[in-house]
């Protein structure tokens, strides 16, 4: 007696088509998992019987050869715990097999046989309504989530809930969120930052125009708060968008379970303690997704930015450049999209005291030296602004609140539409300026490259149809080579 | 008396000599010394030799106390270049913004006027007095180590720019390591070299005292630059102003003293906006956000004249504050 039923593992974010057969012989009884499962695969054995024990079907006394097809596929994860035992069930006749091969199934069984839900259930159920099945099998709390594909999530609470769904015994009841949906939490204004007129512009600027923007100054300017406002002032996700964004989140398990799209533009903080592997994404098995990942269509926000290491440092070029990340393991290769907005934020040296006026700076010309060369200048070519935030005077922080988040993010838009209607053509002036500047402030090939889109930029903000000399000067300005003072 | 065989057997022992040794080690060397043969190594690394009776040797140099043996001299510039009218500025290693600043400013008025420039190629004032003074004219470079020796390696790069315009000169032979006590015999040499000494930021009991102390020995002029009493980087200048060295308020007060002008200063044309902000910045250092307050301009159009003053060379930011030139 052979049954068959069909689920996805991921790979990255990649959903591979599963087939879990179970056979039944005689024989000694017995249990065993074949095809390359891994550790909480293999646990599944217990969990599936005693989630069969539990819903008060029959456990069949018989020889029972599970198998992962294909083989050579690595699985891993709890989610195969609903397909074991809905294979051992229909082997052993309990449930109908033609029923159940119109469904997809996925899920952890506890103990007691309630299901559980897992880990990027969106993507799993897009690759099931690929294959072209109907219905997918789902614990009720990942049900809206699976639902987003296009696909009907059939909830289930128990593993008795779903034998007697597919004998044809009843509908299980639909999943509502017992206190509905819940709010977004609210998004931080930028009407709260008093003064740093400067460093606002630029941040207008880095979201008008998608830009990398460095944030340096010594404690307490207001670097992260102004950082952390940057998601509020951009222009909300696209319905695409949102679904990306929700399936890595998905993957990850940050999913919250009362908010199955997530709708805002992520904003992701690590520490500067976080490894390469955290920041790029990684893992030994399968490939997760990391920081870069999970901050894609949003912002990633690196504070102490002098502090993470090198290679987490490094790391971030790829995706900086290209938009994604590959990682490449023995089992394979994993592609996660990264396109996110980087704002970093740091100090003008290794004491802080830098741009303070009212502290004198402690560093060591070696000190200094070493901190300068950790920022090496390739990296600090990545930002196409750089802005230095000095210690505002007591009497900036008594000015009135600065300008609310909702018209910048209306000026954004309308930069926006603007910039994808075309490149606008450069005056004369602006071209000259260009040549000078050059030769005057060092400019790379690559400086020159992003002075000349965040004066596009700065053009579009303005509402101008040409970028003029006074654009292209206010995009140097944010690029100097002196911003920093570590020449 | 030998003076090249005298360097070359300083250099040798790892010493500091001025004069010949009566002693036994020095007579044999002096006598295997083979002067020839040194001067054609010399000659193919590039440097040149200048005994203390060669008559192209600084005169003022040769009236201190202890002047050297002789200097070696590398670079392109000729060598009457040590005979010119010199002023010297000196100052600390880790210095303020606002001395970083001073310390171009003056290099390149100095030089722009005329003077040769002289410094000790260290970090901070040394070498932003350098490198004003390449934007305006010529720089000597007084090394504390061996002729052949870039040091401090940051400045590796500064270093091969003085020499393709002025000369770099040290009394040591090639091959000397630099050591912390030969600082304080090279600063004697920049104080030798000049007849104006300007001290910019010095913190108590700095290098750069030393050389105005050697200055003030040998009867030269020592300038001061003012400081912020509240800061120690200006203790040592301040110190110096009270004990009655001349204050320094702009390049005019050392050229005065040579009898020469400031180069006429290019006008600039600037827009009005970036007049109005220079304006302010005159009265003072400020940041960004400041001028915007003071001069009710919004944040782009002020970031555009900022980068019009930086590109005109009226205005230098550190740090994210503003200051005129």
């Amino acid at each position: 007696m052979l049954a068959r039923t069909v689920t996805h593992a991921l790979v990255g974010l990649d959903a591979r088509r599963v087939e879990v057969e179970a056979h039944l012989q005689r024989g000694v009884p017995g249990f065993s998992i074949v095809g390359l499962a891994d550790r909480a695969c293999q646990e599944a054995k217990e969990r599936v019987r005693s989630g069969i024990a539990s819903a008060e079907l029959e456990w069949p006394m018989r020889r029972i050869t599970v198998n992962l097809a294909p083989a050579g596929l690595r699985k891993e994860g709890s989610g195969f715990d609903l397909p074991i035992a809905l294979s051992i069930l229909a082997a052993s006749g309990q449930i109908p097999s033609d029923r159940l091969a119109e469904h997809a199934a996925v899920g952890e069984l506890s103990l007691d046989g309630r299901l559980r839900p897992v880990g990027g259930v969106l993507a799993l159920a897009e690759a099931a309504r690929r294959a072209g099945l109907p219905r997918i099998l789902c614990a009720a709390r990942s049900s809206p989530e699976a639902a987003l594909a296009g696909i009907e999530a059939v909830p289930i609470r128990h593993l008795a809930e779903a034998a007697a769904y597919l004998r044809g015994e009843g509908e299980p009841e639909p999943f509502v969120q017992k206190n509905g949906h819940g709010p977004e939490p609210p998004q931080l204004d930028l009407a709260d930052v008093r003064g740093q007129e400067r460093a606002r512009r630029a941040l207008e600027v880095a979201a008008a125009g998608g830009h990398n923007l460095l944030l340096a100054g010594p404690p307490g300017t207001g670097k992260t708060m102004l950082a952390r406002r940057l998601p509020g002032i951009l222009p909300p996700l696209s319905t695409a968008e949102a679904l990306e964004v929700t399936r890595i989140h998905s993957v990850a398990g940050l999913l919250a379970a009362d908010r199955p799209l997530i709708t805002a533009r992520p904003l992701r903080s690590p520490h500067y303690s976080a490894s390469m592997a955290a920041i790029v994404g990684g893992g030994r098995a399968g490939p997760r997704p990391g920081e870069v990942s999970l901050a894609h269509r949003g912002v990633l926000v690196l504070d102490e930015f002098a502090e993470f290491q090198r290679p987490a440092l490094e790391a971030l070029r790829q995706p900086l450049e290209d938009g994604v990340v590959s990682i490449a393991r023995v089992e394979g290769r994993a592609v996660f999209p990264a396109r996110f907005q980087l704002v970093a934020a740091m100090n003008l040296c290794p004491c802080g005291a830098r741009g303070d006026p009212a502290a004198e700076c402690s560093c060591s010309p070696q000190r200094l030296a070493a901190f300068r060369d950790k920022l090496s200048r390739a990296l600090l070519d990545r930002f196409d602004l750089v802005v230095a935030m000095p210690r505002p005077r007591a009497a900036e922080l008594a000015a009135p609140p600065g300008e609310a988040s909702a018209p910048v993010r209306q000026r954004v838009e309308a930069a926006r539409a603007r910039i994808e209607s075309g490149r606008p053509g450069w005056s004369k002036e602006a071209t000259d300026l260009l040549d000078r500047a050059v030769e005057r402030l060092p400019l790379s090939g690559r400086g020159r490259a992003r002075a000349r889109r965040v004066a596009e930029t700065i053009s579009a903000l303005a509402a101008e149809s040409g970028v003029g000399a006074d654009h292209l000067a206010e995009a140097l300005s944010y690029r100097s080579p002196t911003e920093l003072g570590l020449t | 008396m030998n003076e090249l065989a005298l360097a070359a057997f300083a250099a040798e022992r790892d010493a500091h000599l001025v004069k010949e040794p009566r002693d036994r080690a020095y007579a044999a060397f002096a006598r295997r010394f083979d002067a020839a043969a040194y001067l054609a190594s010399l000659r193919e690394a590039g440097v040149r030799w200048l005994g203390r009776s060669d008559p192209g040797f600084p005169p003022l140099l040769r009236a201190i106390h202890d002047p050297p043996a002789g200097l070696f001299v590398r670079g392109d510039a000729e060598i009457d270049l040590l005979r010119r009218a010199t002023a010297a500025i000196v100052g600390a290693r880790s210095c303020s913004p606002y001395g970083a600043q001073v310390a171009r400013m003056l290099g390149r008025e100095l030089a722009g006027a005329g003077l040769v420039v002289v410094s000790g190629l260290a970090r901070g004032i040394d070498g932003e007095a350098h490198r004003g003074a390449l934007e305006g004219g010529t720089t000597i470079a007084v090394l504390g180590c061996g002729i052949d020796r870039d040091y401090p390696a940051a400045n590796a790069e500064l270093a091969a720019r003085v020499r393709t315009s002025g000369l770099a000169v040290s009394e040591y032979a090639p091959g000397v390591e630099p050591a912390p006590w030969r600082f304080p015999a090279r600063n004697r040499i920049i104080a030798g070299l000049a007849a104006a000494t300007v001290v910019v930021e010095a913190r108590e009991r700095s290098g750069a005292l030393i050389t105005a102390d050697l200055a003030l020995e040998e009867g030269r002029e020592v300038f001061a630059v003012p400081g912020e009493i509240t800061s120690a980087l200006s203790r040592g200048t301040n110190d110096l102003l009270r004990l009655g060295a001349t204050p320094l308020l702009s390049s005019e007060d050392v050229l005065e003293l040579f009898g020469l002008s400031s180069a006429e200063a290019e006008n600039v044309a600037l827009s009005e906006i970036a007049s109005t902000v220079l304006r302010r910045l005159r009265d003072g250092s400020a940041s960004a956000d400041e001028l915007a307050r003071a001069t009710s301009i919004d944040a782009g159009a002020l970031a555009s004249a900022l980068t019009e003053l930086e590109l005109a060379g009226v205005a230098v930011a550190a740090g994210g504050v503003y200051r005129a030139n």
